[in-house]
């Protein structure tokens, strides 16, 4: 009996290591260490980065990634994709923008913005969820139509006037709050709910049950279709806060606004841990997977290199982050 | 007073005459071999006990009332529990949160209803410990054996106050070792009064704990008797037809 119970204690110590040998078994860990030391490198490097002007650059770029990308890994984690985001993005900004500049207050813009983008998602969840589509085609049409929509919405002109609560919505998107940027304090905000909803939640708990094996959660009575509803709608979402910032931050919007968006989004989803065969994925790891891909993007110009080599890097760091925890889920079920 | 009582169901799907005519009694505590060759109608008839279909003519007994299954969780009220072949666990959750899948122990803090991890570890690892297994509740079930597997998927049953629990091929993919594993879940499910039916192509598994032998064949029942009266011989001989009926 005792060779028993210290037998478990042993397997049960190597299995349930210690705070420092745990991190080290995620690939988010080393994403993030990989950032920072990218960081350190340039403040040393470069005397242009540590500059208070380039990190609120950097880190307000980086927030409107980050904050799709974490709607992005709820979608991943679930098992599926949303490719619409990047279009959710300027219809939600372009509506915003076409409601202020006809004289309405932001209270009505804002909601209103969000309204079109929820229900972006909304048509994307009932054909996935519902009709059984699959999600790629879903939302590889929504990407078509959203933005199309938007040009219609817009008469595919660019708007920068905002009527009366002009200066409300550039402050909302441009500005910060001590010192912070506004769109940093939300990818905050945000990652911090999520990240609370993914793990003390039933809904992050069935989320991440249907990612893994979707059979097995539609068996034990989870009701799979209005939770894969909600994953898009809440995807959407994220891109709707995204697109609202954004038209504040750049004081204009144009129909190309969030042109290829998904890709980024995707990409740092990915880097930060979620993985497409989904069940795996964290609201940090898109935070930190985005600040990544920001920092690389920076550090190229800082550095002079020339920017066509930014998306080498980029998809580079995705295939290395991929690999690395292939190779370390290889080593772990040996 | 048996836990389970089939009386005359037949079920047909068009012309097909998947079940015809089935009665059987299984008792408290009582392990159930069903056996059969492929299409025999060993599915068709887990599926009407579970409630995925309604038989087309005769009735379900469960203790002593007549029972009406429209949806699989009629009869999950009704006590019948039925570990699916492939498990239906989700390789990416832990242990516990696998057992507790879509029944989440909750607690509430002001307005928020959290998930209670530690309530369902100390739960799960009273079952994994009633069912003398070593599987620990903050695994990820990922990692584990088959036996570990179907351990977890057995005291997924035991959560609620299962009565009768149907196990689909537990044996099929797994190793020697993991075999005796399961086979001492299922003693374990008997010695707690459970009335276990389990449906297996292995003779030899059958036989060791089996109390009672059912053979299909053709969507009848041929044989339904004392598994110590059978021998392997005669119920190969029950499924292929070579002996008409015992």
């Amino acid at each position: 009996m005792s060779t028993n119970s210290t037998l478990d204690e042993i397997i049960g110590a190597s299995e349930h290591k210690s705070l420092l040998a745990r991190l080290s078994s995620r690939q988010t860990f080393w994403v993030f260490l990989a950032a920072v030391l990218a960081c350190l490198a340039l403040t040393l490097l470069t005397d242009t980065f540590a500059t208070e002007r380039n990190l609120f650059n950097v880190s307000r770029n980086f927030a409107f990634v980050g904050i799709i990308a974490i709607g992005m890994t709820a979608v991943i984690a679930s098992g599926g994709i949303d490719l619409s985001v990047g279009s959710t993005v300027v219809l939600s900004a372009m509506t915003i923008a076409v409601i202020m500049s006809g004289g309405m207050p932001i209270w009505i813009g804002i909601p209103v913005a969000l309204l079109a983008a929820v229900a972006v998602g909304l048509v994307n969840g009932i054909l996935i969820a519902y009709a059984g589509m699959p999600a790629f085609v879903v939302t590889l049409g929504m990407l078509s139509l959203a933005r199309s929509l938007a040009m219609v919405l817009s008469n595919n002109k660019m708007i920068y006037e905002f009527g009366p609560d002009h200066s409300l919505l550039l402050g909302l998107g441009g500005g910060s709050t001590l010192g912070m940027p506004n769109p940093l304090i939300v990818l905050a905000v945000l990652a911090v709910l999520t990240g609370f909803a993914f793990r003390w939640t039933r809904w992050g708990q069935h989320l991440f049950a249907m990612g893994g094996n979707e059979q097995a959660a539609k068996l034990t009575g989870i009701a799979v279709k209005p939770l894969k509803v909600s994953v898009y709608v809440f995807s959407a979402f994220t891109a709707g806060i995204t697109g609202i910032l954004e038209v504040g931050w750049l004081g204009g919007v144009t129909t190309n606004l969030g042109q290829a968006m998904e890709l980024s989004v995707i990409a740092a989803a990915v880097i930060g841990g979620a993985n497409l065969a989904g069940g795996v994925g964290t609201a940090f790891g898109a935070v930190v997977g985005a600040l990544l891909i920001e920092v690389i993007r920076n550090s190229l110009i800082l550095l002079g290199i020339s920017t066509f080599w930014q998306g080498a890097f980029v998809g580079s760091f995705i295939v290395i982050a991929v690999a690395f925890d292939r190779l370390r889920s290889a080593r772990s079920s040996e | 007073m048996s836990a389970l009582r089939l009386d005359g169901v037949s079920k047909h799907f068009g012309a097909i005459q998947a079940l015809n005519d089935v009665s059987l009694a299984i008792e408290p505590g009582e392990v159930v071999g069903l056996m059969g060759d492929n299409g025999a109608g060993k599915s068709t008839l887990v599926k009407v006990i579970a409630g995925n279909f309604a038989p087309t003519s005769g009735a379900l007994y469960v203790g002593d009332r007549k029972a009406e299954f429209h949806k699989p969780r009629d009869a999950q009220r009704a006590g019948i529990e039925v570990v699916y072949q492939d498990l239906a666990l989700c390789n990416n959750l832990s242990a516990a949160s696998n057992v507790f899948l879509g029944r989440e122990l909750l607690r509430k803090i002001g307005p928020l209803r959290l998930i209670d991890y530690s309530g369902m570890h100390a739960k799960s690892a009273q079952l994994f410990a009633r069912l003398k297994s070593e599987t620990r509740p903050r695994d990820l079930v990922h990692r584990m054996s088959g036996g570990q597997r179907q351990a977890v998927a057995i005291a997924r049953t035991l959560l609620t106050d299962a009565r009768i629990v149907l196990m689909d091929e537990p044996t099929a993919a797994i190793s020697v070792r993991q075999v005796t594993e399961v086979l001492n879940l299922i003693r374990n499910l008997r010695d707690h009064g459970i009335a276990v039916v389990l449906i297996s192509h292995r003779m030899p598994d059958v036989f060791e704990v089996a109390d009672k032998i059912a053979v299909l064949r053709r969507g009848r029942l041929v044989a339904s008797k004392r598994a110590a009266e059978s021998s392997p011989e005669e119920v190969t001989g029950l499924i292929t037809g070579a002996i008409e009926a015992a």
